[in-house]
């Protein structure tokens, strides 16, 4: 074989590996550009010319940002409860022999094996039977978006905790720590990376979600539910603003993170 | 990058073993589990049945007048008899997109897990980095990409792969590419588990024992990262066959999938309609997953 055909034979995989990257990158290299799109009429969806006014001016499509500052309300609190129960739960599933174990699990994994068109129209059939079917609304997709961000965080911490030496905790206690002081002072720590992804993992999957919550939302608008209304009319450029600072919000909070890390570890 | 190593470790997490029981710890445990069960079981369990009995209703009530429950069994006969072409077009497309996120995401996650060395973490954010824009936003950018004279169906003309009058947007290519393009992040993450987990030097003890590169693969890697294989094929496979989004915004009604019916028929007030059908749809992923799973000789998924 000749070298270039060796060297060709060790790389293939990166390089097939990286051709990969570019599909899932090409998009957002879109969603940036036309951020600073200045369409040339009002249903022009092609990039007609640069201009920072959509930066700008982020508010001026009627709607968006009130549709923004719902799904951040609803996204904050669905993680903050989602991240919760979810913690718990693991700590039952991992650190406790119990009668049910095996059913729980599957429980668990169910919500994440049902198609999203399944789950929304199962809730929205509970809500209707049920007498809400008027009262669809915020607290209705806050209800949605716990109900599939808890088994994400199930098993996001339960990784965590999974692979976590039970020994650190015994030779907590068995220098004297009380039990409360060894899950505070020791395990508490140590599962925190698990639960910190398990709760950014909740917040892009509420903050993201149209298919359940475009079916139990009633007239209340999500961003996404927003997109999707503009869509079908004119996609004014604002939006790409908001989706290039969710990227750019959530590109620093990851490297940051890996920086605080890595400074603390050394 | 810890968090995202999490990410991709959930799917095939190692089980594991409960520490010796002592007297109470029983009791704590149900406490533990205690809230988000109930949050499951209300707004998750409760709700499957409303559905299954959604689909049994008198499909002649209305919002105003209100369903009346008949057992009107032939809600499933009826909605099939409608609804056979978009039902077996979205198990099709996802078997599609299962097959071709299987095809880009192996040789990704293998890059990542054995090939990146200082560059793995990088890359594997890379791969997470899609979630942080609304995935709403980004198949909208595939509609730019694949328009009618766009960057992608000039580059295909001039291979003459594409025609002279042949056009990418509003056809099914363009369906499966958003959704392939929606979902790979889940084939690869589970992939990235189960290969990661690998130790290399069974790779290289084939290569010792004069086994070709592809002899190695067949017979030591693809074995070994079977779990991420049938983790990753059910996390594509499934969402993608109730997937609606990339229908509609990259297709015409001619690639309609089932989940536009159910989402009009939901929005039009036709419960019994629309539940019937969706109970349908869980009923086939469910049968399909239980022969898949069964075939694959993996039950140990959870």
């Amino acid at each position: 074989m000749t070298r270039v055909g060796r060297w060709f034979g060790r790389n293939v995989v990166m390089m097939i590996g990286l051709v990969v990257l570019l599909y899932l990158f090409a998009p957002i290299a879109v969603v940036i550009l036309m951020s600073f799109n200045q369409p040339a009429s009002k249903l022009s969806y092609t990039f007609d010319g640069f201009t920072w006014d959509n930066w700008q001016h982020p508010c001026r499509p009627l709607g968006l940002c009130d549709a923004v500052s719902t799904s951040l309300r609803i996204g904050l609190l669905a993680t903050v409860i989602a991240t919760a129960l979810g913690t718990l739960m693991a700590f039952a599933m991992v650190r406790h022999r119990f009668r049910g174990r095996t059913t729980a699990n599957l429980f668990i994994f169910l919500p994440m094996a049902s198609p999203e068109i399944v789950l929304g129209s199962s809730l929205l059939a509970l809500f209707v039977s049920s007498g809400f079917g008027g009262q669809l609304g915020f607290w209705t997709v806050l209800i949605a978006h716990v109900m599939f961000c808890l088994s994400f965080v199930v098993v996001t911490v339960k990784a965590r905790l999974a692979g976590m030496d039970l020994r650190l905790e015994q030779a907590a206690m068995d220098l004297y720590a009380t039990e409360w002081q060894a899950f505070w002072r020791i395990t508490f720590p140590l599962v925190l990376p698990g639960i910190v992804a398990a709760a950014l993992l909740s917040f892009s999957l509420s903050f993201d979600d149209f298919i359940i919550t475009n079916l139990n939302a009633g007239t209340t608008v999500t961003f996404p539910m927003f997109v999707w209304g503009s869509a079908q009319r004119d996609i004014p450029p604002q939006i790409n603003v908001v989706g290039t600072a969710m990227f750019l919000a959530a590109v620093i909070l990851v490297f940051g993170g890996e920086l605080a890390r890595r400074r603390r570890s050394r | 990058m810890s968090a995202v190593g999490q990410l991709g470790a959930t799917t095939t997490a190692a089980k594991p073993t409960p520490p010796p029981q002592r007297s109470g710890r029983r009791l704590t445990a149900y406490l533990l589990l205690l809230p988000g069960g109930l949050w499951l079981l209300l707004f998750f369990a409760i709700p499957l049945v409303s559905l299954l009995a959604a689909s049994l209703y008198d499909p002649n009530g209305s919002i105003e007048n209100g369903f009346s429950m008949t057992w009107h069994w032939q809600n499933f006969g009826d909605t099939m008899a409608d609804y056979w072409r978009p039902f077996v077009r979205s198990l099709w497309y996802a078997l599609i997109t299962t097959a071709f996120c299987l095809l880009l995401g192996y040789p990704l996650a293998y890059a990542i897990a054995i090939k990146a060395g200082r560059w793995k973490n990088l890359m594997l954010a890379l791969v997470i980095a899609p979630f942080f824009t609304s995935f709403l936003i980004r198949t909208l950018s595939w509609k730019l990409l694949l328009s009618d004279n766009g960057f992608v169906v000039d580059t295909l003309k001039w291979l003459h792969i594409l025609d002279e009058d042949g056009r990418l947007l509003a056809t099914t290519s363009a369906v499966v590419t958003g959704l392939t393009y929606n979902f790979l992040p889940f084939m690869v993450l589970p992939l990235y588990a189960s290969l990661e987990r690998i130790d290399t030097r069974l790779i290289e003890a084939g290569q010792d024992l004069f086994a070709g590169p592809i002899t190695t693969f067949r017979t030591v890697t693809l074995p070994l990262s079977m779990p991420g294989v049938v983790a990753g094929t059910l996390l594509t496979f499934i969402p993608s066959a109730g997937d609606y989004i990339n229908s509609q915004l990259l297709g015409t009604p001619k690639q309609r999938m089932i989940g536009n019916d159910i989402q009009r028929l939901f929005a039009a007030g036709a419960y019994p309609a629309a539940a019937a059908l969706s109970v349908t749809l869980m009923a086939a992923i469910v049968v399909l997953v239980l022969l898949y799973i069964r075939r694959a000789g993996t039950e140990d998924l959870v």
